[in-house]
């Protein structure tokens, strides 16, 4: 019984059952070395995001801001290289605080207006997708940038954020497992995990208990802006620029994965290593029905199913198992 | 969501629950299980021996784009005329990183060929030249033409800009205009400079002058305004091209405006209902088609042929499916066959 009251329960037993499912339909293409790393590199980036939105998650908040902020830091990135003609580091030392201070605006405009982050944070979805398009268009004249492998200091980071350490497995994908490993530890095993679970529990009792609420909301928000600027800077280096449009959708993706994970909507209860599996599964589906041969045409198709399915498998072994105890 | 109160599943229903676990799994079975059906071509009437190839294209158009659907068609019925197995992959949004994991993928399931498109070679450069390591013959098609070859695609079947914008500018001074306009409503974008640069030296080649206008996409208003100034300013202006149907309408209303209808010879690049009904109303001289039903249907005849034969035309260069032009004799009947998808 205590099996089924992990939350990543549902999220697992799917990923390995998605991974029989299309093991048996695609056959060698899915389980080979190249279509293992084709599915792994689809899922890390999605994965690294989605440690941190289900901490957020946790917390009791909603970042709809993260896939504009991988566009906006990999545009803030390549502005800072291939425009002004800096070096990698620094412009990557920029762009990290750059991101921290949208997230720490994101948390301190939830915090102090008392608004749903939902709003706040899709409010700055426009307005960061906006002004990435707007400034990287008067700047340049462009909303593609390439030409970083070019600025000094990219040599050392193609090795550290795009070289294929294990067979075609990339890099990216260590990026996300080092993250769910932090992610689970500092849930499971430090007072801020606790803090977290108690400020999305119920943030006034929290609050009477001591639990600085407003502190751990801003730093989450602060860690999921964090997560999105790694995943551009990865992407930037990988595919050798950035695009103003990059990271669409990736809010929605990371709360289905981290929705899939077994993480409440209503926060207080959830799992790192349910998001875990949840980006899997998300790789996993993308990727294996290219290589099963099914058009694109099905893929939402499947994504919408898919979600649905895993919250009715969720909240039925919730259900049983709290209705037994 | 914030401040709730209540521990986990404190406020779920208690009905049914037992069956749905038992449901959920069997939904995901049955779910690929139908959508495979769905997908697999309808290749059971094929008496033909090709039924092992199968033929994958990656592009950039995303599922509902009218223009994809043409160059998506094109692949189906090249795949149904042949006898081969045609699938067709693109990204959800316009991301590069997406498409490049999907051409991972394409080449993971060891296709007898694949087709892709080209917007960012940067980012989309590794995967192609994976695939065209892992020995998957590779033709690209719509952009890219310049990066196609140095990538190792075998082929680019396309519309090469400049050529196009200089058939454009053939045209119009074979009409006889002598003082023409290039309205670009995106200046800074490679593709549509090269439109620019092409119609202007075919024009000049003839003696001819041309100037460029730049507009705003996102501004139709503008767009009239400033083409009706232009107008306004310029007296002997007899001939203006826009670049992409979006700015044709608002060039034709300020044309008219202008109350230069009968002298200025308007053109546009590419389709839609409203440039077709133009043309065949002779309010627009001819409209400026890529023909992106052939970018769907000869890489899949080349990749069969390459397949089969070992052939392959021109040794990489590009294969053009444009400039076609559609013009007052001819709107009528691509009208119908826009109607069937094929143009």
């Amino acid at each position: 019984m205590t099996l089924l009251r992990r939350p990543e329960l549902a999220a697992a037993a799917g990923a390995i059952l998605i991974w029989i499912v299309f093991a048996a339909l695609a056959g060698s293409g899915f389980v080979s070395g190249a279509g293992t790393a084709a599915w792994l590199n689809a899922s890390a980036p999605l994965g690294i995001l989605a440690v941190a939105v289900a901490l957020l998650m946790i917390g009791g908040e909603f970042d709809l801001s993260v896939g504009s902020m991988i566009g906006a830091a990999g545009m803030c990135l390549l502005l800072l290289t291939s425009h002004a003609g800096w070096a990698f580091w620094p412009a990557v030392a920029v762009t990290v605080v750059f991101s921290l201070a949208v997230g720490i605006g994101n948390g301190l405009l939830v915090v102090r207006t008392g608004l749903p982050s939902f709003i706040v944070t899709l409010a700055t979805l426009f307005v960061l997708r906006g002004l990435t398009i707007g400034v990287s268009r008067l700047l340049t004249g462009r909303t593609q940038l390439g030409g970083i492998r070019e600025a000094p200091g990219a040599e050392s980071a193609a090795v550290l954020f795009a070289s294929t350490p294990v067979g075609s497995i990339r890099a990216v994908v260590l990026w996300w497992l080092a993250c769910a490993a932090v992610g689970i530890w500092v849930l499971r095993r430090t007072v801020f995990g606790n803090w977290i679970l108690a400020t999305g529990g119920d943030a006034d009792a929290a609050r009477n208990a001591g639990v600085p609420v407003a502190r751990v909301r801003v730093s989450l928000f602060a860690l999921t802006a964090l997560a999105a600027c790694l995943v551009a800077v990865i992407q930037a280096v990988q595919f050798g620029g950035a695009d103003a449009l990059r990271g669409q959708m990736f809010e929605f993706r990371a709360i289905i994965a981290v929705v899939i994970g077994g993480t409440l909507l209503t926060g207080g209860y959830g799992s790192v290593l349910g998001a875990v599996f949840g980006a899997v599964i998300f790789g996993m589906v993308q990727q294996g029905l290219v290589i099963t041969g099914v058009d694109a045409d099905w893929f939402q198709v499947f994504l919408g199913v898919m979600l649905l399915t895993a919250v009715l498998f969720n909240h039925a072994v919730r259900t049983r198992v709290t209705g037994a105890a | 969501m914030r401040g709730r109160s209540g521990g986990p599943g404190a406020r779920l229903i208690r009905a049914g629950h037992t069956s749905l676990a038992a449901i959920a799994p069997a939904m995901g079975w049955l779910l690929v299980w139908t959508a495979v059906g769905c997908a697999a071509p309808d290749t059971a009437g094929d008496r033909e021996a090709r039924e092992g190839l199968r033929i994958v294209a990656v592009t950039h158009g995303q599922p509902a784009d009218p223009f994809w659907s043409v160059v998506s068609n094109g692949l189906r019925a090249a795949g149904r005329d042949l006898g081969v197995r045609v699938e067709y992959q693109a990204p959800s949004t316009f991301d590069m990183v997406e498409m490049s994991d999907l051409i991972d993928a394409a080449a993971a399931s060891r296709p007898a060929g694949l087709v892709v498109s080209i917007p960012d070679p940067d980012a989309l450069g590794g995967a192609i030249g994976r695939a065209v390591e892992a020995g998957i013959p590779v033709i690209s098609i719509n952009s890219g033409s310049e990066a196609s070859r140095a990538l190792g695609a075998l082929a680019h079947v396309g519309q090469t800009e400049y050529e196009a914008g200089y058939g454009a500018g053939e045209r119009m001074a074979e009409g006889g205009v002598r003082r023409a306009i290039c309205v670009n409503q995106e200046v800074g974008n490679l593709g549509l400079d090269l439109r620019c640069s092409g119609f202007g030296d075919a024009l000049r080649a003839a003696g001819a002058q041309v100037r460029i206008l730049a507009v705003e996409l996102a501004d139709p208003e503008g767009t009239r305004q400033r083409v009706g100034a232009a107008l306004r300013s310029d007296p002997d202006v007899d001939g203006i091209l826009a670049l992409a149907t979006i700015a044709a309408e608002p060039m034709l209303q300020a044309v008219e405006e202008a109350g230069r209808g009968g002298t200025v010879t308007a053109a546009t690049f590419d389709l839609s209902p409203e440039v077709l009904a133009a043309v065949r109303d002779g309010r627009m001289a001819f409209a400026i088609d890529q023909q992106q039903y052939l970018q769907g249907y000869l890489p899949v005849v080349l990749l069969t042929q390459y397949r089969e034969t070992g052939t392959m035309p021109g040794g990489g260069e590009v294969v053009r499916t444009g400039p076609g032009f559609v013009t007052a004799e001819t709107a009528e009947s691509v009208m119908a066959w826009t109607r069937e998808g094929v143009r």
